[in-house]
């Protein structure tokens, strides 16, 4: 490690242009910073910002049609950004490494592990068999227990989180000064999330590395990093010291930002989140003054006109804005809708039962093996409410909102109500009311909006079909709806490649509520959006809510937008339920074991430190679940709860802990309370 | 960064697309071929000098002159005009048996792709054991059994025979659609099977169809002269351009290479306009 | 893996048992009176009669099937009309003749295809991979007769630098003469079969060279020259190189037409002299033949996919 003052990574007025069509559209201006030895740098954003581009441009890896046509890049003093190819191969061997979002595909799927990860101590000069041991030595440093088996598979063997480890020893071969980290945890569950960037910090603590750090969650950021840069628009336009970043943000699109996220404690009975109107302008947009100017609350005719320069708020701490004294007290952005809600077929009050699930299984045969991804699922929801849905990938939250649809067909024996009255197993035997009473809004808006008709076509068809109306009515009801969910009347015959990814998703939700819904399930609705977005339609949701209160039923990964926006939560491991109640009961505690791991998992964006439960081992295969409890193998609190030997035989059942409260859980409440203190 | 290039270049309206296409050099240059056949096989008599039976006993084999642009042939027949008005056949022969062979097959793989299951895996056996024997002999071993070459015939074989190749195109579209959450959302508002399949996928799977639809134009051109140039294609003294080589090819040996060249010239330049057609499509809508 | 390949057998020869019956009911159902086409228009009733009952065709059509498919599981595939031999002496030789013209023919193709689809794919959006795509497509799109047309006059009539013939007429041709006389048809097949081969191997090499492993290994501090060594071709090649297997039936099927152009005593001469004569006996095993190569060699391809491929590999041993 160096000693002296140089920098390990010094960017200073760096400029970079991709050619789209002929055009050059630039993409990065004056960023300038610098990363000291050992220092972990955070650089936060939302998409499109240039965060990934500032990565690839340090690697000296751009794609093919970008350039840097301005500034500087040093390394450790040394310029890199005119340096050959050849150079360029021998510090990437050598002194910068990197690792990426989707580990899985970051591994050639036709080559062993050990080999790709003996390829880099053999590219600096080790023998074969040296390079062999060194690899699994490698692979011990990121904690693979069996690294022995692990240097013989291939990457489609491996999960998510230990490829992204295999993936983190590689770029460790060779003893880099700097690692250059983009998203390295988006993707992967919040617990695997939380164990990856454990093993970074402690790596980290043993090697002195330098990190630049890019992510778009901002919780992840303020946990990992020393210091902090705001990308937006291809502009640096806040950096400083993280704690000093996020208590006292300092540019308005930095406040916005932090004030969009559902954060620990935020509830839609008693809080709105903020929103940052407009969109963020497209790649290659030519500004006279502020990059923000647009969607700024306290943008005035200097900031159209002038580009602002960084000023100083505190020590290092600085901001590019004209208004930076001013940016705390940013007035709040609240907008309304102008829903006009339909009357609808049933008659029943706010808090009665309106959905009621019981017993519901499902059995998947795949290559002759039975796989039951849904067990004896049982849940209600009340009229007006929020049921919120949370687990990791294959707990098979989508699979119930698919069940609930009668998209798929549920085993025998699985009953499910709607308002006092049973449905049918499948969508072609349900009537048009049970259809249209329950909805759905789905994750992607690209996949789920058919890409050839306009948008007036998608929602009054849907209209159409589900109310019974004239074409002419449905058209007008159409309109009514979208201008509702606040998509304007220009936009009503584009198609939707012609919107953002938040306008698309308020069409969707205008498709979803055609058929006066009762229900409307909402399938990660926001996770492909950015924050400021994201807030948007949260609100958007609750304040449909509040008008006709329909209920949904709400899937997400996001612990902090599922405690927002839900009444009741169900938590999900294998299929089942393991955890059922109000939202407070299920967020305040005492937890069920595997809801204890995933909520201290969350990177917390308050700065708080919290002791993170573990949860050992991979999730085991639906295909083949432990004996006894199905969490037993990984459980947190089964040592020493003196249940083990019942935790380990016998599968528990659901049962109500306390009134409103279920639990799937053989340790009783009072000790799970102790152990949990 | 790199994903959001590919991304804006995704989100191309038709027009944009056709606007592109319109610029695409190979496209104007097949374009222009094609044309130009297309105009001689409507308008053949307008283009060509002289009747397509008309013989000139005086220059048997005459090398081309200013008289005869391509020479005569060995009954002193005016081979340029023979090439013209040869035209007509092997278009109209080859676009009847490609929209047979894409009408079929389009709706086999539509049916298929969204239906799955059983019809889905009988189906594709079958037309896996058809596409197992090449298009050429499974079109001689047709004429022999029926006993006669005809150009109805012709168009009914090679239409048949395309139909695995197309339905399997269609298929796979289709299967990579239906598993996306529109189609889901139509079945939510009470869609029957047939508008799923017809106001919802198809315009989707339509780009795809069209690519198909000339790549197999391009194999219908090629199958049609090769089997006329085998003499199980058409009637016998045909004047298409696979007959007339057929007719005239021995020939070369005596250095008498006109009337053969030019029919092959003319069977290789409708074929490599529409490659350079359905090439072009494909890169524009990138399939 | 055992298990995988007896299900792949097992789909072949299913497919190839609707192959016969495809076959068999062309030649059966399709109009056209076999008796009335080989004895001519002209005989008696009587002598169709006499002659259908001498061939077997007066019994019922499952009894006709049985004994074709009976005779081809023994090696007896019937007597052929037209040479009144064995049809599979009249087969035989001509498919080995054939098979010459195709080993010589593969052997050149392969590789200047598949460094075609290299190059293209290195020089991905320059002139030199607009040359070969394009260039390799449309000479893909010409039929192969009309490429022997072309071939015979350059290098024959006017340089005079090839035979014309692809059959040497020495009684005892030694190899490298009768390699040369299959020089020129095998150039004829190349035009066509360049553009299929070397497109698929540009695709799969790109994809390579677009994925995030190539990335990896880039940013590993591989040289690209090295990277493009070990992850790129290793995973582009061995795909491809199976699916030339499937490229079979373009080349049997354009055997024909090059066979007649070079006057070549081959399977497809054979076959096209069967067709004149409405050769029943031998075109019904000489087509079902074509079948069987192209499965086994689809087959192959199955199986060598799978086994260079680890994914599947893995999923075929569970």
């Amino acid at each position: 490690m160096s000693t002296t003052n140089i920098p390990t990574l010094e960017l200073h007025d760096l400029e970079v242009s991709y050619t789209v069509r002929g055009i050059d559209r630039q993409v990065l201006r004056d960023i300038s910073f610098s990363i000291a030895p050992g220092e972990a740098y955070g650089l936060v954003g939302e998409s499109g910002c240039g965060k990934s581009t500032v990565a690839f441009a340090a690697m000296r890896y751009l794609p093919r049609n970008g350039k840097i046509t301005g500034g500087e890049i040093f390394f450790e003093g040394k310029s890199i950004v005119e340096i050959d190819e050849g150079d360029v191969a021998q510090l990437r061997r050598s002194a910068i490494s990197m690792v990426y979002q989707n580990p899985s595909t970051a591994l050639n799927p036709t080559i062993r592990i050990g080999k790709q990860i003996a390829e880099v101590f053999e590219l600096n000069g080790a023998s074969k068999s040296e390079a062999i041991e060194r690899a699994q030595a490698a692979l011990v440093q990121v904690q693979i227990s069996d690294p022995a088996q692990v240097m013989r598979r291939y990457a489609h063997q491996l999960s998510g989180g230990m490829a992204q480890r295999v993936v983190i020893a590689m770029a460790l071969a060779s003893n880099p000064r700097l690692l250059v980290m983009d998203e390295p945890t988006t993707g992967l569950d919040a617990t695997v999330e939380a164990e990856v960037l454990d093993l970074v910090r402690e790596l980290r603590r043993d090697t002195g590395t330098a990190v630049l750090f890019i992510s778009h969650n901002l919780g992840v950021i303020r946990n990992m990093c020393d210091r902090v840069g705001v990308l937006y628009a291809g502009t640096l336009v806040e950096q400083g010291a993280t704690a000093d970043l996020f208590n006292n943000p300092s540019h308005p699109y930095t406040v916005g930002l932090l004030r969009c996220i559902p954060r620990g404690g935020l509830h839609k009975s008693t809080d709105r989140l903020d929103t940052i109107p407009g969109t963020p302008p497209a790649l290659g947009t030519k500004f006279d003054g502020c990059v923000f100017a647009a969607r700024c609350a306290l943008v005035d005719d200097k900031c159209r006109t002038q580009p602002p320069q960084m000023v100083t708020i505190d020590g290092a701490h600085v901001a590019r804005c004209f208004h930076s004294d001013k940016a705390g007290s940013l007035p709040r952005s609240v907008e309304q809708i102008e829903y006009v809600p339909e009357a609808k077929g049933h008659s029943t009050k706010v808090g009665d039962t309106l959905l009621d699930i019981s017993h519901l299984s499902k059995v998947f045969t795949q290559d002759g093996h039975r796989i039951r991804v849904i067990n004896d699922v049982s849940l209600t929801l009340g009229v007006g409410e929020t049921l919120g849905l949370v687990g990791e990938s294959g707990s098979g939250k989508t699979t119930i909102a698919k069940l609930v649809l009668g998209l798929v067909e549920p085993e025998d024996g699985g009953i499910i109500t709607l308002d006092g009255k049973g449905l049918a197993k499948t969508l072609n035997r349900r009537d048009v009311q049970d259809i249209g009473g329950i909805q759905i809004v789905f994750q992607n808006p690209d996949q789920a909006l058919n890409r050839r008709h306009s948008v007036t076509r998608i929602v009054g068809r849907a209209v159409e079909r589900l109310r019974g109306f004239s074409a002419q009515s449905s058209i007008k009801r159409a309109h009514e709806l979208l201008l509702g969910m606040r998509v304007e009347a220009s936009l009503h015959g584009a198609r939707p490649v012609q919107l953002s990814g938040g306008l698309k998703q308020r069409v969707a939700i205008a498709r979803a509520f055609a058929g006066a819904p009762q229900i409307v399930l909402c399938d990660e609705p926001t996770s492909a959006l950015d924050v400021s977005v994201q807030a948007a339609i949260l609100n958007l949701l609750v304040d449909l809510q509040k008008q006709d209160q329909t209920s949904f039923i709400f899937i997400s990964h996001d612990l902090g937008v599922v405690r927002y926006i839900s009444d009741r939560i169900a938590v999900l491991y294998l299929g089942r339920v393991v955890e059922f109640g109000t939202s407070q009961r299920v967020f305040n505690g005492p937890f069920h074991p595997y809801t204890e791991a995933l909520l201290s998992s969350v990177p917390n964006i308050d700065g708080s430190t919290r002791k993170r439960i573990p949860l050992t081992g991979v999730v085991p295969s639906p295909s083949k679940p432990p004996s006894g409890c199905v969490l037993n193998p990984r459980c947190p609190r089964k040592e020493g709860s003196g249940y083990e030997a019942l935790c380990e035989t016998e599968e528990p059942n659901l049962t109500e802990v306390e009134p409103g409260h279920f639990m799937r859980c053989h340790v009783p409440m009072a000790k799970l309370k102790q152990l949990q203190s | 960064m790199t994903d959001e290039t590919s991304k804006q270049t995704k989100q191309m309206e038709l027009s944009e697309r056709l606007a592109v296409l319109k610029k695409n050099k190979a496209f104007i240059i097949g374009a222009s071929i094609l044309a130009f056949w297309v105009f001689s096989a409507i308008f053949g008599k307008l283009v060509a000098r002289y009747d397509q039976d008309f013989a000139d006993y005086e220059s048997i084999s005459s090398s081309p002159s200013l008289k005869y642009w391509f020479g005569t042939d060995s009954s002193g027949r005016d081979v340029y005009s023979r090439v013209i008005i040869g035209s007509r056949i092997i278009i109209v022969i080859s676009f009847l048996a490609t929209l047979l062979g894409a009408f079929v097959g389009a709706s086999l793989g539509l049916t298929a792709g969204y239906l799955k299951g059983r019809f889905d895996m009988v189906l594709m056996r079958i037309l896996e054991a058809i596409s197992a024997i090449p298009v050429i002999i499974i079109a001689l071993l047709a004429v022999a059994a029926i006993g006669r070459a005809s150009s109805v015939i012709t168009i009914l074989i090679i239409g048949i025979i395309f139909t695995p190749n197309v339905a399997r195109t269609v298929r796979a579209a289709v299967l990579g659609e239906s598993e996306l959450e529109y189609v889901a959302a139509a079945k939510l508002r009470t869609e029957k099977t047939a508008h799923i399949l017809f106001r919802e996928v198809l315009p989707n799977v339509l780009p795809t169809l069209i690519v198909e639809f000339t790549v197999r134009l391009g194999y219908a051109i090629f199958a049609v002269a090769t089997l006329s140039f085998l003499g199980a294609g058409l009637e016998a003294g045909s004047p298409d351009w696979g007959t007339q080589v057929a007719d005239t090819w021995s020939l070369i040996f005596s250095e008498i290479w006109w009337p053969t060249l030019f029919p092959s010239l003319a069977i290789a330049s409708i074929a490599v306009s529409i490659n350079l057609i359905s090439d072009a499509l494909l890169e524009v809508f990138e399939l | 893996m055992l298990r995988f390949i007896v299900k792949r057998v097992g789909l072949s020869i299913l497919t190839l048992v609707i192959v016969s019956v495809i076959i068999f009911l062309m030649t059966s159902i399709l109009p056209g009176d076999i008796a009335k086409q080989t004895l001519g228009r002209d005989a008696s009733p009587e002598a169709y009669e006499i002659w259908n009952k001498e061939k077997g065709f007066d019994k019922p059509l499952v009894v006709q099937y049985g004994r074709w498919m009976g005779g081809v599981m023994t090696g007896d595939l019937g007597t052929s009309f037209k040479f009144a031999l064995p049809v599979s002496e009249v087969l035989g030789p001509a498919a080995a003749k054939s098979a010459q013209l195709a080993i010589v023919a593969l052997i050149l193709i392969a590789p200047i295809s598949i460094l075609g689809g290299i190059a293209a794919a290195m020089n991905r959006g320059k002139k030199v991979d607009r040359m070969l795509t394009v260039g390799g497509l449309s000479a893909a799109v010409i039929p192969e007769f009309v490429w022997g047309v072309i071939l015979i006059l350059i290098f024959g009539v006017v340089f005079r630098v090839f035979p014309v013939s692809a059959f040497p007429n020495e009684e005892n041709p030694n190899l490298i003469n009768s390699v040369y006389h299959l020089l020129l048809p095998s150039i004829a097949l190349l035009f066509v079969l360049f553009g299929y081969i070397s497109r698929i191997t540009r695709a799969g090499v790109i994809e390579a060279l677009d994925s995030d492993y190539m990335r990896t290994a880039v940013l590993k501090g591989l040289s690209r020259k090295t990277a493009v060594f070990r992850h790129v071709l290793r995973n582009a090649l061995l795909p491809t190189i199976a699916v030339i297997a499937t490229q079979v039936p373009y080349l049997v099927g354009g055997l024909i037409a090059i066979e007649r152009v070079f006057n070549y005593p081959g399977f497809g001469n054979t076959l096209l002299k069967a067709v004149i004569a409405r050769d029943f006996p031998l075109l019904q095993s000489a087509v079902f033949l074509t079948g069987v190569v192209v499965v086994c060699f689809q087959l192959i391809a199955d199986i060598l996919f799978a086994v260079l491929n680890p994914r599947i590999r893995q999923r075929v041993t569970e």
